[in-house]
């Protein structure tokens, strides 16, 4: 494998600089090159004397899970940026932190995910862990996290079977997946009960998986009739036969997919082939902005969102909810990224965010960055951001799976103009449009 | 079975064998030629579909105009890779040119996670579609279908017709006796190589108007060819496009027939069978 340079994050100029450089390189380097360079990138130097808080963890900068892990990232920089202008993390004891970051690229493959956490702990000496994106690379960065007991706070995985280990050091910050697609059999029954035909399809990895058992189950006990259940391959991207095998199942529904690019694929390809169902949810691709460039093909798609920029989640819902609040306001976040990044963030994005408050507001009640004491600190945790409530389950077997994170779902509608927009539709309490089933002639 | 899913498979199955076909058929004839397997063929199918991109989103060429100029520019592509990396090892044993076009194979594949990273990439590509009950023609494919056709008519034309398509077939049949007759041996595997780049590239550039892509696509349709060239016979590019239509609608009918996971697995199952039972292909005779 290619040896592990470190590079500066803020520093695009020596990024653009290695690249040529790479390219020009000789044949074994190309060649290591192709197996997967890895990166190291700490932050931006700390401040004046404040103590080091290196957050590690692995993303996906090429890969099938490229775009998603790439959000996460943003995400998590902001909150690096934001964090570093305040001065940095403040402990009890008065001693302040600088957090920086230090990852590598996984490649999107968990066994590259296996031995960057094991560096990442027993080289890097970080201090704490996020996990890489997507539940599949999370359940093996849990497991090493779990050996060397390193507090991991996991975002952009929603898998139920992860947080069902009886693992002590790992927080879940999404939704867990076998909530993701219920409510949109919820939200099926509101808007036509006679729907009853659902077809079931999904990408064949952990989450996905997990999700669409879950739904199936869902679906079964509302009285649904579940004409098709089956996977795909991570990867596929000719949907054309399984389309004609979806279509003579005859659904009224399809729920499922798997990631942006499968999910976004899917969705196209239903559009050419024009088939005749009146609803399709799908996982993961259709709450990012990137899923409208698909155009036409993209209208009327229905997506569960772990947040989104017009998620009603305020001081006031805090103290309704009555748990403390804290950080900053949906708006700010909205109007901070799409400053920085030139286009408004979707809930992966989010998340990263998050995952940096989370350690954040954990650390401000420890003297020093002690492993067990912030594990606690976590476990505790019960409180509303600008991404919603987080609670973590405290039972032996499921610890740090979530418990107070809500879903919301979204559908892509033409707002008067004729723009692509992309209103919550549901919980009802917090949508901003109604849903619209698809026309089907 | 649902009939209906089953046509309307087969069909959509058989339409994109055609574009497997022309893959196959680059990879089939360069070792029917030069008897070299030509590992970095993968890759070259993914530089096809990136070259059409760039041209595509770069200079706002119209896809099938710029898939012209790819397969124009594949041509020397081929002719130079052939020089750089073939030429030196073309009488060394088999295993030395796997290697050498293997090496070929990283250095693209190393370059191009370097240069454009693994982020998928697509075309945004729409010629409408026609409809018959369940069954969808897209005009993508339609499209693929016919520029396939055309690719093979040309090089059937070119191999059979012309001086040097006969020079060709002489230096695939003896190359001494070829070189004894005045043929230059060297230039005409250069241009068998470079012809199969254009097809490899030329398939590639197709794939591009149809599916979404990344830098590692390539792997899946330089594996589909060697199933292919095994199902058409080992350096018979009309069995190759036969091969690849068959394969197109094996994975149709397969997709209908059971769960989506046993598609690979029934197509690798067959690509042994046949090399256990039948190592010259089912179409071993057609075009010979």
């Amino acid at each position: 494998m290619t040896p592990d340079h470190p590079r500066t994050l803020t520093s695009a100029r020596t990024h653009v600089r290695r690249r040529v450089l790479r390219a020009g390189a000789l044949l074994p380097v190309i060649t290591l090159a192709a197996c997967g360079p890895t990166d190291t990138a700490p932050a931006a130097p700390a401040a004046g004397a404040a103590k080091k808080l290196v957050i590690g963890f692995s993303a996906s900068q090429t890969g099938s899970l490229n775009k998603e892990s790439k959000e996460q990232i943003q995400g998590l920089q902001l909150w690096l940026e934001h964090t570093k202008k305040a001065g940095g993390v403040k402990l009890k004891s008065g001693t302040l932190l600088a957090p920086e970051i230090k990852y590598y690229d996984d490649e999107s493959k968990a066994d590259r995910v296996q031995a960057l956490y094991t560096k990442l702990i027993t080289d890097d000496n970080v201090d704490v862990l996020i996990s890489p994106y997507g539940s599949s690379l999370t359940q093996t960065a849990a497991v090493v996290a779990e050996q060397y007991g390193k507090v991991m706070v996991t975002t952009g995985a929603a898998s139920d079977t992860t947080m069902e280990q009886g693992y002590k050091n790992i927080f879940q910050l999404y939704t867990p997946a076998s909530r993701y697609l219920t409510g949109s059999i919820d939200l099926l029954a509101k808007l036509d009960s006679s729907l009853r035909r659902v077809a079931i399809v999904h990408e064949k990895e952990r989450f996905s998986t997990d999700a669409a058992e879950a739904a199936r189950e869902y679906a079964k006990g509302k009285g649904h009739e579940i004409v098709m259940m089956e996977g795909y391959d991570t990867g596929t991207v000719d949907f054309g036969p399984f389309i004609n095998k979806i279509t003579a199942a005859r659904p009224d529904a399809i729920i499922g997919g798997g990631h942006f690019q499968d999910g976004t694929t899917f969705a196209k390809q239903i559009a050419e082939k024009k088939v005749p169902v009146k609803y399709v949810a799908l996982l993961v691709a259709p709450p990012e902005v990137a899923f409208a460039e698909i155009g036409d093909a993209a209208q009327y798609i229905i997506g569960p969102s772990q947040w989104e920029p017009t998620a009603r989640y305020t001081p006031e819902s805090a103290a309704a909810a009555k748990v403390p609040w804290y950080g900053i306001s949906v708006a700010e976040y909205t109007k901070e990224y799409t400053t920085r990044y030139g286009y408004e963030p979707g809930y992966h994005s989010a998340g990263g965010y998050s995952a940096g408050l989370m350690f954040q507001k954990a650390l401000l009640e420890l003297d020093a960055v002690d492993g067990e004491k912030l594990r606690t600190a976590l476990a505790k945790q019960d409180l509303m951001t600008f991404f919603g409530r987080t609670k973590f389950d405290q039972a032996a077997k499921t610890f740090g799976k979530q418990m107070g994170h809500e879903m919301v779902y979204i559908q892509w509608q033409k707002d008067t103009a004729g723009k692509a927009i992309k209103p919550v539709i549901w919980p009802l309490e917090g949508k901003s449009a109604d849903a619209k089933l698809r026309p089907t002639t | 079975m649902n009939i209906e899913a089953l046509a309307a498979s087969s069909l959509d199955g058989v339409m994109l064998g055609f574009v497997y076909g022309i893959a196959a058929m680059g990879l089939t004839l360069i070792f029917g030629i030069m008897k070299v397997i030509n590992l970095a063929h993968g890759p070259l199918i993914m530089l096809g579909m990136f070259a059409v991109y760039l041209l595509n989103t770069q200079l706002g060429i119209n896809p099938y105009v710029g898939l012209l100029i790819v397969m124009v520019a594949s041509l020397g592509v081929g002719v130079a890779l052939y020089h750089v990396a073939v030429r030196r090892v073309i009488d060394a044993p088999e295993l030395t040119t796997l290697l050498a076009t293997f090496s070929v194979n990283l250095t693209i594949i190393g370059l191009a996670t370097v240069v454009f990273t693994t982020t998928p990439r697509s075309l945004d590509v729409n010629l409408g579609a026609l409809r018959a009950g369940s069954i969808t023609l897209l005009g993508t494919k339609v499209v693929s279908v016919l520029i396939a056709v055309a690719v093979t008519a040309a090089l059937y034309l070119f191999v059979q017709r012309t001086h040097t398509g006969k020079s060709i077939r002489a230096v695939a049949n003896n190359r001494a006796a070829a070189e004894l007759m005045g043929i230059n041996t060297s230039g005409v595997l250069a241009l068998s190589f470079g012809i199969g780049t254009v097809l490899a590239m030329t398939a590639g550039g197709l794939i591009a108007t149809l599916f979404p892509f990344t830098v590692l696509a390539g792997g899946v349709y330089e594996l589909k060819s060697f199933v292919i060239v095994v199902l058409g016979g080992l350096g018979n590019p009309a069995g190759a496009l036969a091969g690849g239509v068959t394969l197109g609608l094996l994975e149709g009918v397969t997709t209908v027939s059971l769960p989506v996971s046993w598609v690979p697995v029934i197509e690798y199952v067959v690509f042994v069978l046949l090399l256990l039972v039948r190592p010259a292909g089912l179409f071993a005779r057609l075009g010979r």
